[in-house]
């Protein structure tokens, strides 16, 4: 008797946490607003989209389960050539379709590398991570006659979507589908973690053995997100590759896995839009650095690590206070109505 | 095949030289350092400078290039580096990788972007036969020295009091402390001499492994290898482990050149999986 208001409170929280906010409802009206008012930039829209995505993934990881990767390229790239040599060989040939098979390809390489960041300390999954996409990027370079080696793979060819938008050179075919596949994905993980599974994770990132205390399978629960994650980064990757109909060694490069550590360090970490803001942040700041000094630009990245880390990752991400203050003060008043309603309710 | 074992135990004793000092480093602060390279690059541009635009003789600057780095080392990590100590492996990370970047663009911008050589003494170029076994003269002395500075180590190590100063800090840093050793300061030095020996395994590698401004994060893997396999806890597993991995490379190399840096990629994932806990159980425990 006595587990049931407890039980019907905890679900009115839950509800009140996954509540849309209406800053939410802001942010995703400017990013649809932008195919119209911006229709100059969406090259470089497209290429934050993508980047974005690819935050999406490592903070699901990172943020939310507490896993540290150096290597997330190898999930990026392998999900790159997957649709890369799709569409070459015109096995599948419908640009959605394409993307849903490379993330599930991408899906089953995160899945059965995910047994080797289960054990170990942090430092050991920074090791494997980083392993893993040398491997693989090893393996992309040794078989040119697949991938095309140093080269990159030339010649893929993207079909029109849905066999009706053709992919024009103003990226404007190319920014409404990133965008979409974007929010997609962006509304299943916003799914996710509010779910008691999403719980589950941020349990096992503040405490693994209290949280295996607690009854929680931290192993599958594991796996199960870095599945997910590889998946989102794969469908990231043949993005990359369907926007551009190219794909090259560098899809793999440590540097990606770099920038994209300091992409959802900008933005802030366990929070879905900290990747989707350091993702907009880090392009403008890119392409502003990258127009100065063409060829130093990773100077300034490495500086701004630095000076990161020693001011501190927390004191960083905290100009988004405001925006979690905001909205934690709203789930807390929605919260309160709620329960009040039960109390009245209740006995 | 016996040239090519030698090739290996000399191209592992460099290893050795080079990653050492991360070796203890990480052992005694619980701290990764990726940029360790950045050390070792700095040695090799300092010998490279030296040597080519100074006329400095080859084992005149091999001392300098030593104390360059050092210098470095220890300016950093009194500067930066100690702000870091306590924050999360992460940052850590963060941290590292930002230095490497600087570092990278900073050596590219000075130096230009292509690879560069050092002008070695006539003596020390070619190579000789023993008993059929093709020996390189510059190998050799890269053996010859490394091995000396390899006991040398192990003397200061279990000989001297600043070396069992050393050990009992890297065995429990608190207890240490509680004895009345200073283990920052214990630290500083060891952190600005591991750097010291980078930088001269940087000006010796310059020869064998080539030397470009990219060389900090093409070697970060080898470095890091060599503290996950030979652990952290003596210098006796690095050396191993620094041996294996200089002959499996070689020899990997010219064995199966197609499948090359895979053996080294994948000896690695095999002894973190074969041995998880083992390996960096000193770091997870504390």
């Amino acid at each position: 008797m006595s587990s049931l208001p407890l039980q019907a409170e905890a679900g009115a929280r839950f509800a009140a946490r996954a509540a849309w906010h209406p800053l939410e409802v802001v942010f995703w009206a400017v990013a649809l607003g932008s195919i119209y008012l911006l229709p100059g930039r969406h090259l470089i829209l497209t290429e934050i989209a993508i980047l974005g995505l690819f935050a999406l993934s490592l903070d699901l990881i990172l943020g939310y389960a507490g896993i540290v990767s150096l290597g997330h390229a190898a999930f990026f790239g392998f999900g790159a050539y997957t649709a890369g040599l799709l569409a070459k060989h015109e096995i599948i040939t419908e640009p959605l379709l394409a993307l849903l098979v490379s993330g599930a390809a991408t899906a089953l390489l995160g899945f059965v590398t995910s047994f080797l960041v289960l054990r170990g300390s942090d430092l050991t999954r920074i090791m494997v991570t980083l392993g893993v996409a040398l491997v693989l990027r090893e393996i992309a370079n040794r078989y040119a006659g697949l991938t095309g080696g140093a080269d990159g793979l030339q010649g893929v060819e993207i079909k029109p979507l849905f066999g009706l938008f053709r992919f024009d050179m103003f990226g404007h075919t190319a920014y409404c589908y990133s965008l979409g596949v974007l929010i997609v994905l962006f509304l299943l993980a916003r799914r996710i973690v509010h779910s008691p599974f999403g719980l589950s994770l941020q349990s096992i990132k503040g405490n693994v053995l209290r949280a295996s205390a607690v009854g929680i399978p931290v192993n599958s629960r594991l796996v199960t997100i870095y599945t997910i994650a590889a998946a989102y980064a794969g469908i990231a990757g043949a993005l990359l590759t369907q926007t551009t109909a190219f794909a090259s060694l560098s899809v793999f490069d440590f540097d990606r896995s770099a920038d994209l550590l300091l992409v959802l360090i900008i933005g802030g970490t366990g929070y879905l839009y900290g990747g989707l803001i350091g993702a907009i942040i880090f392009k403008l700041m890119q392409d502003y650095l990258a127009a100065l000094t063409p060829q130093y630009w990773p100077f300034w990245i490495g500086l701004l690590l630095v000076v990161i880390v020693l001011v501190g990752r927390e004191r960083i991400s905290s100009w988004t206070h405001p925006l979690r203050t905001l909205a934690s003060r709203l789930d807390w008043r929605s919260h309160r109505t709620q329960s009040s309603v039960l109390a009245t309710g209740g006995p | 095949m016996l040239t090519i074992l030698f090739d290996g135990i000399a191209y592992g004793m460099l290893l050795f030289v080079l990653a050492c000092g991360l070796a203890v480093t990480l052992g005694l602060m619980n701290f990764v350092n990726l940029a360790h390279g950045a050390f070792a690059m700095a040695g090799g541009y300092c010998t490279v400078i030296l040597v080519n635009r100074w006329g400095v003789p080859f084992f005149a600057a091999l001392p300098l290039a030593f104390l360059f780095s050092a210098a470095i080392g220890l300016v950093l990590e009194r500067t930066l580096y100690v702000h870091v100590y306590r924050k999360p492996h992460l940052d850590q990370v963060l941290f590292t990788i930002g230095l490497v970047f600087m570092s990278v663009a900073a050596v590219d911008y000075v130096m230009g972007s292509s690879q560069v050589f050092v002008q070695l003494p006539g003596w020390l170029q070619g190579q000789f036969n023993v008993a059929g076994v093709g020996i390189g003269r510059y190998r050799l002395m890269i053996i010859v020295m490394c091995g000396a500075l390899t006991l040398i180590l192990q003397l200061i190590l279990s000989r001297t009091r600043f070396g069992s100063r050393l050990r009992a800090a890297v065995d429990d840093a608190r207890v240490a402390r509680g004895l009345g050793i200073n283990v920052n300061r214990v630290f500083a030095l060891t952190f600005a001499f591991g750097s010291g020996l980078a930088g001269l395994g940087g000006a010796l590698g310059t020869e064998i492994v080539g030397l470009d401004p990219a060389f900090p994060l093409k070697f970060m893997i080898y470095f890091l290898i060599v503290v996950t396999v030979g652990g952290t806890s003596s210098i006796t597993g690095p050396f191993l482990a620094s041996l294996l991995l200089g002959i499996g490379d070689v020899a990997g190399k010219y064995y199966v050149p197609t499948l090359g840096a895979f053996v080294i990629y994948t000896i690695m994932i095999v002894v973190l999986i074969w041995r998880p806990q083992g390996l960096f159980s000193r770091g997870s425990a504390r």
